[in-house]
């Protein structure tokens, strides 16, 4: 292939383009210098965005490993001189870090029979329209009871079933407030399975179970796990029910916190001490799922 | 013994009657197609033979037992679908096993199957692979695969080659068929691609509205038609359809089309017709028998025609030249050279012998 003849009089721009003219070499100058100065403002504010959301985390970090004097001291101590572990030996010691076991086992256990019985449920929504066309959005419409409005209610029914304080007791309250939510969800993610992947699996030989155990579950395994993730930080976060549901045996972290606010005085060393302890699980879950949770985040369309 | 035999099948959605009182039997190792226009119901009656949608009332046997209460997987049939329904987390050798491990086949069988279904598909390369690293057709024949490892006594095929370009649909079309041929197994082939059908088939459904509109090898569709909707939708381009009344000419028996022209029909023709003089009729002529009349033609049954030709569609050998006829549009099939420019006039020579003539009223073919 031949090409034609260069001319070396004129210059080049970009892409081996020949300008006609110098200005509008000084124009493209002009452009770049304007797009590197907006992706520093750019830049510049992201990193003080990500400051401000991350800087409360940091501080809380700190004063969990700082001396009262340090925690007090003013100005400030950014960080702390040496780290300490002593305000978490007191927990552990006083027997409160058992709340966070507390926290895990009723989250954790309630997290999975939402999860198994909300996608079966959704399941059913999903593929065999159970109820008709309207039950899904009834069914997340119970999502939306504001959890003072029945939280009493509850407590009395709790008495009267001899399930106040009790690990059953918040598990299946948590369970119950997280369905709709996880129905919801998967019920979208369902939804956007193509029904000749089932079909296949029925003409080959599963049992509609079988389909669901091979075909569906891994089919939304980004929107399980995403959903599971928000269904367990629901649980985890949970304070009111909490508060009123349990005493001593099945105090869950976000209740034993505020017992370190007193009227004199408040034990922020155990308090930040505790606040880490019960957010290291949500940071170590998300960490490990996190390309999960995007994918099941940005999967999916809820559809109506 | 028919391998497949539907009794009376009806398929409702709720008020829609989809499949309307089918009776179908196909024998053991026939290579039979549903063919039809959207909606007709062929893909209702596939699926409901498969056993993914119940049929209301009616019975499906295959080999001899009543399935049609049964599950998809107790009714010993394989299915390809039109989306290859590939599992994308898994790659191609766990795909073609899978129906393989869903019925427990012992494991030390289950690689020389997938295997020998893989080199029978010339895709024993591809094994390790995952679906989103295949092309359409690779695709395609994966799904074919998972099918057939299956050795499964009924095969079902909903409109596989739809995805696929037209040059991959000609080269597939040859494969399934070779499969056929090298299975031999009974196979239901979907699709509204009449020449799909008319290549593929021992023998074609043709189905309007949910029920079967005639059923029969291809040739004798295309050739015998037994309604106006059979003759219209077998053949591309489709048949011309000029409505007007049977008349006498001349001892026989001719077609007055509205403008005035007259055909005669052939003697034996006009013979099996009888006395429906006066009748109306519709006159179907397919494009490849309206030819340029040849001088010292002279076989029986030929009629002449001089048209204008109002339009040119080359194809390259051929080209389809529309004129009017009878005061409606005409298409003819004629060779690339026997016609070269719009507005040229051309004698024509109409074959009659192969003319089909339409009651208007009952759309059947007389």
């Amino acid at each position: 292939m031949s090409y034609p003849a260069r001319d070396p009089a004129r210059s080049t721009g970009t892409q081996g383009k020949a300008l006609s003219k110098p200005s509008e070499g000084r124009e493209m100058s002009s452009l770049r210098r304007r797009t590197a100065t907006r992706q520093a403002i750019r830049f510049a504010a992201a990193v003080a965005i990500t400051l401000i959301f991350v800087f409360p985390i940091y501080w809380l970090f700190m004063i969990s490993f700082k001396t009262p004097d340090e925690i007090y001291s003013f100005p400030p101590k950014w960080y702390p001189g040496q780290i300490h572990f002593e305000n978490y030996a007191v927990l552990f010691k006083d027997g409160d870090a058992i709340t966070v076991w507390n926290s895990l086992v009723v989250a954790g256990v309630s997290t999975f029979i939402a999860m198994f019985l909300g996608t079966i449920c959704a399941y059913s929504l999903a593929r065999f329209r159970t109820g008709g066309e309207y039950l899904a959005n009834w069914i997340i419409s119970q999502r939306m009871i504001p959890p003072i409005a029945v939280v009493f209610p509850i407590f009395l029914l709790f008495v009267w079933l001899h399930l106040v304080d009790t690990y059953i007791g918040v598990i299946i309250l948590y369970t119950a407030f997280n369905l709709p939510y996880v129905i919801w969800m998967m019920r979208g993610y369902i939804l956007d399975i193509p029904k000749a992947l089932e079909e296949s699996a029925l003409v080959d030989g599963c049992s509609r179970w079988q389909v669901i155990w091979k075909v569906v579950f891994p089919m939304c395994r980004a929107g399980l796990f995403a959903t599971a993730i928000f269904t367990f930080v629901f649980a985890w976060n949970d304070f009111l029910f909490a508060l009123v549901l349990t005493r001593t045996e099945a105090t869950t972290y976000t209740v034993q916190i505020t017992h370190y606010f007193g009227g004199q005085s408040n034990f922020w060393a155990k308090i930040s001490a505790m606040s880490v302890l019960g957010t290291l699980p949500i940071f170590i879950a998300v960490a490990f799922m996190q390309r999960y949770l995007v994918r099941g985040m940005s999967l999916g369309a809820v559809k109506g | 013994m028919a391998d497949l035999k539907i009794s009376a099948l009806h398929k409702y959605y709720g008020s829609v009657h989809a499949v309307r009182g089918i009776d179908l039997q196909i024998p053991e190792g026939e290579f039979t197609v549903l063919v039809g226009q959207s909606g007709c119901g062929k893909s209702t009656l596939l699926r409901t033979i498969a056993g993914l949608e119940e049929c209301d009332q009616g019975s499906i046997e295959i080999g001899g037992k009543m399935v049609q209460h049964l599950p998809p997987r107790d009714r010993d049939i394989a299915m390809v679908f039109q989306n290859y329904a590939l599992y994308p987390y898994m790659n191609v050798f766990d795909n073609i096993a899978f129906g393989l491990r869903s019925r427990k086949t012992p494991r030390d069988q289950i690689e020389p199957k997938v295997k020998y279904a893989a080199n029978m598909l010339g895709i024993q390369h591809l094994l390790d692979r995952y679906p989103r690293q295949l092309s359409g057709g690779q695709l395609q024949r994966v799904a074919i695969g998972r099918a057939i490892v299956r050795n499964a006594r009924l095969y079902l095929f909903d409109e596989p080659l739809s995805n696929l370009d037209a040059q991959l649909r000609d080269e597939m079309r040859g494969e399934i068929k070779r499969l056929h041929r090298d299975l031999g197994k009974t196979m239901i082939y979907v699709t509204h691609d009449q020449i799909e059908a008319m290549t593929m088939a021992d023998r074609i459904v043709l189905l309007r509205d949910g029920a079967i509109e005639q059923a029969g090898a291809p040739l004798e569709l295309f050739e015998r038609p037994a309604t106006k909707y059979v003759a219209g939708f077998l053949g591309s381009p489709s048949m011309n359809f000029l409505p007007g009344r049977l008349t006498g000419q001349g001892g026989t028996l001719a077609v007055r089309l509205e403008d005035g022209t007259v055909l005669a029909l052939p003697a034996a023709r006009a013979q099996k017709l009888g006395n429906r003089r006066d009748e109306a009729v519709i006159l179907g002529l397919r494009p490849e028998h309206l030819n340029r009349a040849q001088p010292g033609d002279s076989r029986t049954g030929l009629a002449r025609h001089t048209a204008t030709i109002e339009l040119l569609q080359p194809t390259g050998s051929r080209t389809y030249a529309t004129f009017t006829l009878g005061g409606s549009s005409v298409v003819a099939e004629l060779q690339a050279h026997d016609v070269t420019q719009m507005n040229q006039k051309i004698e024509l020579s109409i074959d009659m012998n192969r003319a089909v003539l339409i009651d208007p009223g009952t759309e059947n073919v007389l």
